[in-house]
């Protein structure tokens, strides 16, 4: 067995994997070193570390995935090992071997099986050849659109096209019988080489209900493999997993077997070493086919790490230092039950738009069975440059009941005040009869659910009255032990407050230290206990809760009864102009970089029709003409950043007649 | 330092009476400002027809929401000059100090919603009111202006037979115009938002206004308006040309913001308060961590006995009122009938001075000692009236009560420290203006509302003038007949009456005779509320200059 020692291990990523990886790197004895970008300065990870290096500007392209500032990186604070976490270079093979070269280990398998894993065609072909079960499909060379449209058929509807090179749902459509296959070859090879620098496709059958199951396997130099238990990815939004757990409900020890053992075959057919994952679609009927191989660490690892009791990323460490595999087959147990949520920086409310701000204050829940895979502080910018998930709670139970509910509660005590989380999507997938039995598929977050999520997202009136409440406390002098005092009666006030696409007017009567707050129809009978930090203590119409709230000048970013809230005291807000209305002033919806212009000057355009894609965060924001009209002006550019609310598109408004 | 021991038993019989009988005397001015409020709500339909925000929702749009307002004469004026019901007292001018944009400052909010917020003598006299506290405290004076200017027939000073007309009325609403004038080059800011009709003297008040808010399509700004220029020079115009917004903010510069409706002008007016120095609570702390009182402030209702004749310890209103219901209490075997010492209120640094009855000539001594003592280390005095006045009898004028009395309304007088007067049960005679009653000039004066003010009880009058009459009758050395007596009998009662009725405390205030009748509970709160307002006073940051501020 070759040796391979080093001391001192650079970790090239940023954010909640590089903290989760710098606390094993620390725990196994081995010296620190961080990478950062400017954006990242005074990120969790960087203080981790015993040491950090600033790899360039805040886009990925200049830092994080620019593999000379992070190999100098590794040279001038002489770290001797890489480790790549999840994203960025972790499966780039010639990053890996860039390390090679340099004389540094890489913690992860060897550049040939990231690079045979790496291709989904060539991969999936591999395994065919190798007698691992595969879903029906064409990944052959031919990539003409005859071809394809051929093989389309031949496969058979409901179909999915995906990207060769790819991965996390990019380049990804899904087609039924009779759409628009050209169409949707051509957008999805756009958007394919636009992530991935490939436009090499792979046509599949989709398996519809079917579950997301994947197998954790380890592998060490000498060849040795086992599996360590699967996790079900089956809650999926748009290809991305937003809820993972380990064991799957499904799966039977006898279904265990039969898929741990396909994946160690596939780890051993590629001579893999190290950690991974072989990810499997499962039908109803349990049959289980190769979906790919991710050769790295994947972001649901600490789920099974809470049920076998192994820290993954020491093991990767291990294995990279040369050691045989700590553990063999037998010894690996599945003790009790975890669940992972996602929590993200996206608005549920508005399509899951990523969200970027400021951090106003991050509280983690403090319950039993809890972990928290972190990246964040309170004070600390989300910015558009890096993906938007912030955090990973990660519960354990008994059973799958207790982890469920811990869960539950830990999220609900999770508060993150500043931007918008999925917090309440989150909720409400643990709250669905669905997830409880344990019997939800890929097909799981549907339109009714985000619709739901989209109204559990509106304010209710009881919530705005609260914010009313807490608004005006923004105005009480540090000192003043009068506060709502008036030797006369009381009069009403009236708040004006706005967001959520919504505007209320609340006027508030108070008496003694008891709010009366009228909304419309709605009065709610409010009383304010205690200011403590981010957290107050309130009785609402007889119930004494609490509420974690935040005001930064006119705004509000409350968490109350269930809700996550965001609004603006317009009570002083100047007289808006409604100039603007249906102007054909088209603005950039998000900070983002332009991919497309599909319009110049002069061009006559209808509104609704796609004008510029600005891409941010791995989604494509198209922006659409809002009025019928000429092109007066035209001043975005493919290639551009730009900045929200920025004027991307003058439209003037064409006169119904002709002239 | 000492805790004062109450004797109070709150769950005696006399307790419920008191109490019962003062929460009565609370709720009549709860009730006489309610249908005040009542009265402007029925203007409501026409304000929201017009787009315009009642009085009381420009003002409670204008203050920083939640912070704490003291309202100031809020029923002045009531059943005087046309106030037939009570429904319409107030003088037409809602009038406080609140805090506007972190800054406090005093706010006068034109009711145009009762009788148009027209000017009649009670307006002007709260106007003043409001002028003199800025003289004092140096606070910014905001205003939120619409009035139909001067109600000629009701400017005269009440029900002046001689000045039908308001000759006399007119000459001292000239004195609002001086004194704006006057506190510009003093440094003190005013800012009037114009929300709609401002003619004659109404235009002179905005215009005299260092900062104006023209609020376009209401602001009305003229000397004479269309009605009474088409008679005086023949000359049509309409109102916006004569004196609207745009033609003010655009032509004759009379005006320097331009707001788009009511909210947006009062917004802005926060704005310019927001660019005035900074808050100048921010450079003062309280002497002490503030300590709720021992007793609770419900029982100060129970304490005043129902009958005004019964006397009672001041020193269970001041462990009621100040904090940890500590007293230290100065030469308190020394004319004992007149109580004072140290205390703190809300952490401020204070001084009080009260009754347990007449003023000895000793008392009066101890009085002016402790006064000379208090204005020597610049502490705060609080006057708590409880007397039936400087002590009369051969006795006392052998110890010089005259002398004495004096001395101490000398002292009163000459005080220099800040000046807090509350009218806790009977203010008679001399004892009045001993006490610093508002003849005396206190920065702040405030009654009960079962406080009484004369100079002299109504049975102690018409007791006096009955003895005079039959003096008379004795020095002609007749009996007077039956019916005669009986006419003195029925004289004697009707004074007595008409004394007790005019001494009540919403019969005072009424004519401004404070700054308004507080509930026991919040006196406190009052207190502290005025002190730290004259302690803030050197901390404004405005300056003066010789001339004020002259628009162009």
């Amino acid at each position: 067995m070759k040796n391979n020692n080093f001391t001192k291990v650079l970790v090239a990523n940023r954010g909640e994997i590089a903290v989760r990886i710098l606390k094993s790197v620390r725990d196994a004895g081995y010296r620190s070193v961080a990478v950062y970008s400017e954006a990242d300065e005074g990120a969790p990870h960087v203080a981790l570390a015993d040491e950090a290096v600033c790899i360039g500007p805040a886009p990925v392209g200049e830092s994080y995935l620019n593999p000379a500032n992070i190999l100098g990186a590794a040279a001038k604070t002489g770290a001797d090992a890489i480790h790549p976490g999840y994203g960025f270079l972790s499966e780039n093979d010639s990053f890996a071997q860039s390390c090679l070269d340099a004389g540094i280990c890489f913690i992860g398998p060897s550049p040939e099986a990231i690079l045979l894993m790496g291709n989904k065609r060539i991969a999936k072909q591999h395994m065919v050849d190798v007698g691992v079960p595969c879903i029906p499909g064409y990944q052959g060379e031919d990539q003409s659109d005859a071809t394809l449209l051929i093989e389309a058929t031949r496969v058979g509807f409901p179909l999915m096209i995906k990207a060769a090179a790819g991965g996390g749902g990019r380049g990804m459509r899904f087609l039924n019988e009779g759409d628009n296959v050209t169409e949707a070859l051509a957008s999805a090879r756009s958007e394919s080489l636009n992530a991935f620098g490939s436009d090499e496709l792979i046509l599949e059958r989709a398996i519809i209900n079917g579950r997301h199951i994947e197998i954790q396997v380890a592998a060490d130099n000498s060849g040795q493999a086992i599996y360590l238990g699967e996790r079900d990815c089956s809650i999926q939004r748009r290809h991305q997993k937003v809820i993972e757990e380990a064991p799957s409900p499904f799966v039977s020890e006898k279904l265990r077997a039969l898929m741990g053992q396909a994946a160690v075959n596939v780890t051993s057919a590629c001579h893999y070493s190290g950690v991974g994952t072989v990810e499997f679609l499962v039908d109803a009927d349990e049959n289980f086919y190769f979906l790919e191989m991710n050769t790295r660490l994947q972001v649901e690892h600490p789920v099974t790490e809470l049920i076998t009791g192994v820290d993954l990323v020491d093991w990767q460490l291990k294995i990279a230092a040369g050691e045989a595999l700590p553990a063999s087959q037998e010894e690996i147990t599945l003790t009790g039950h975890a669940i992972e949520a996602r929590f993200y920086a996206e608005d549920p409310s508005n399509n899951f738009m990523p969200q970027t701000g400021r951090i106003h204050h991050w509280e983690k829940a403090s319950s039993a069975g809890l972990r928290f895979d972190d990246g964040i502080t309170t004070g600390m910018e989300v910015s558009p440059h890096y993906d938007p998930m912030l955090a990973k709670i990660i519960s354990y139970g008994d059973n799958r009941e207790e982890a469920r509910r811990r869960l539950l509660r830990g999220l609900s005590d999770t508060k993150l005040l500043g931007v918008r989380t999925n917090k309440t999507f989150l909720t409400q997938i643990l709250e669905d009869n669905r997830f409880i039995e344990g019997a939800a598929t890929t097909a799981f977050i549907d339109e009714a659910t985000l619709e739901q999520a989209s109204t559990n997202a509106k304010p209710d009136n009881a919530n705005i009255a609260l914010a009313a409440m807490l608004l005006q406390t923004q105005s009480k002098s540090n000192d003043s032990t009068l506060w709502r005092w008036s030797n006369t009666a009381a009069m009403d006030m009236a708040l004006h407050i706005e967001g959520h696409d919504e505007k209320w007017k609340v006027s508030l009567a108070h008496e003694n230290s008891i709010f009366h707050a009228t909304i419309g129809e709605d009065v709610h009978t409010l009383q304010l206990h205690s200011l403590t930090g981010a957290c107050c203590t309130y009785t609402m119409d007889g119930i004494r809760q609490k509420a974690t709230f935040h005001i930064e000048g006119s705004e509000i970013f409350l968490d109350a009864r269930g809700q996550l809230l965001h609004l603006d005291n317009i009570t002083y807000a100047p007289i808006a102009s409604d100039e603007e209305e249906g102007s054909g002033r088209i603005t950039a919806s998000t900070e983002g970089l332009v991919i497309q212009v599909a319009v110049a000057v002069g061009d006559v355009v209808t509104k609704g029709q796609t004008l510029v894609t600005v891409e941010a965060m791995k989604m494509e924001h198209r922006l659409a003409a809002d009025v019928d009209g000429v092109v007066a002006s035209v001043s975005a550019q493919v290639g551009a950043q730009v900045k929200k609310g920025q004027l991307l598109v003058d439209i003037n408004v064409e006169n119904s007649g002709e002239d | 330092m000492g805790l004062i021991n109450t004797k109070i038993d709150p769950n005696s019989e006399d307790f419920a009476k008191n109490s019962a009988f003062m929460t009565d005397y609370v709720g009549k001015v709860r009730h006489i400002e309610q249908q005040i409020r009542k009265g402007e709500e029925k203007y409501r339909q026409r304000a929201t027809k017009a787009g315009k925000l009642l009085p009381r929702e420009r003002l409670t749009h204008l203050l920083d929401p939640g912070t704490p307002f003291l309202e100031i004469n809020s029923f002045a004026g009531y059943k005087m000059l046309d106030d037939k019901d009570g429904t319409t007292a107030g003088g037409n001018l809602i009038m406080g100090i609140g805090f506007v944009s972190g800054r406090r400052c005093l706010v006068m909010v034109w009711n145009y919603a009762i009788k148009g917020g027209t000017i009649n003598s009670v307006t002007t006299k709260k106007n003043l009111r409001l002028q003199e506290i800025a003289f004092k405290t140096r606070l910014p004076i905001i205003s939120l202006s619409e009035s139909g200017g001067g109600n000629l027939a009701k400017m005269a000073g009440g029900e002046d037979a001689s000045d039908p007309w308001g000759a006399l009325g007119f000459l001292e609403a000239g004195n609002v115009y001086c004194q704006q004038a006057q506190l510009s080059a003093a440094g003190i800011p005013q800012i009037t938002v114009s929300h709609g009709n401002a003619t004659a003297g109404g235009a002179y008040q905005v215009a005299l206004s260092d900062y104006i808010v023209l609020v376009r399509g209401q602001s009305n700004i003229f000397l004479a308006g269309p009605p009474l220029l088409k008679a005086a020079t023949g000359e049509i115009a309409d109102h916006e040309t004569l004196g609207g917004a745009e033609m003010h903010a655009s032509v004759s510069g009379t005006g320097e913001y331009i707001a788009e409706n009511d909210s947006d002008g009062i917004r802005q007016a926060r704005q310019i308060v927001d660019q005035l120095p900074p808050a100048a609570s921010r450079y003062l702390e309280r002497d002490k961590e503030p300590e709720e009182p021992v007793y609770p402030k419900e029982e100060l209702l129970g304490i005043v006995p129902t009958d005004k004749r019964i006397p009672y310890d001041m020193r269970e209103i001041v462990a009621r009122i100040v904090d940890g219901s500590n007293f230290m209490e100065f030469k308190p075997e020394f004319g004992t009938d007149t109580v004072c010492g140290h205390v703190h209120i809300d952490g401020w640094r204070a001084a009080i001075l009260t009754n347990n009855g007449p003023i000895t000539p000793h008392g009066a001594v101890k009085a002016a000692q402790f006064l000379q003592l208090c204005d020597q280390t610049n502490t705060p005095m609080i006057f708590l009236h409880n007397t039936t006045g400087f002590l009369v009898g051969v006795e006392a004028e052998r110890m010089g009560q005259v002398k004495h009395g004096s001395k101490m309304i000398q002292a009163v007088a000459n005080f220099r420290p800040p000046k807090l007067t509350v009218v806790v049960g009977n203010s008679y005679g001399a004892g009045n203006y001993a006490m610093c009653s508002a003849a005396l000039k206190p920065d702040f004066s405030f009654s009960w509302p079962s406080a009484r003010t004369a100079v002299m009880g109504g049975a102690q009058a018409a007791k006096v003038l009955s003895i005079v009459a039959e003096a008379r009758f004795a020095a002609m050395g007749q009996e007077p007949a039956p019916e005669v007596l009986a006419q003195l009998a029925k004289q004697s009662e009707l004074i007595e009456n008409a004394m007790e009725a005019s001494s009540e405390a919403i019969f005072t205030s009424s004519r401004m005779m404070d700054d308004g009748l507080i509930d026991p509970r919040d006196t406190r709160q009052v207190l502290s509320f005025c002190l730290e307002t004259i302690f803030e006073t050197p901390y404004r940051g405005t300056k003066p200059n010789s001339f004020g501020v002259a628009r162009l």
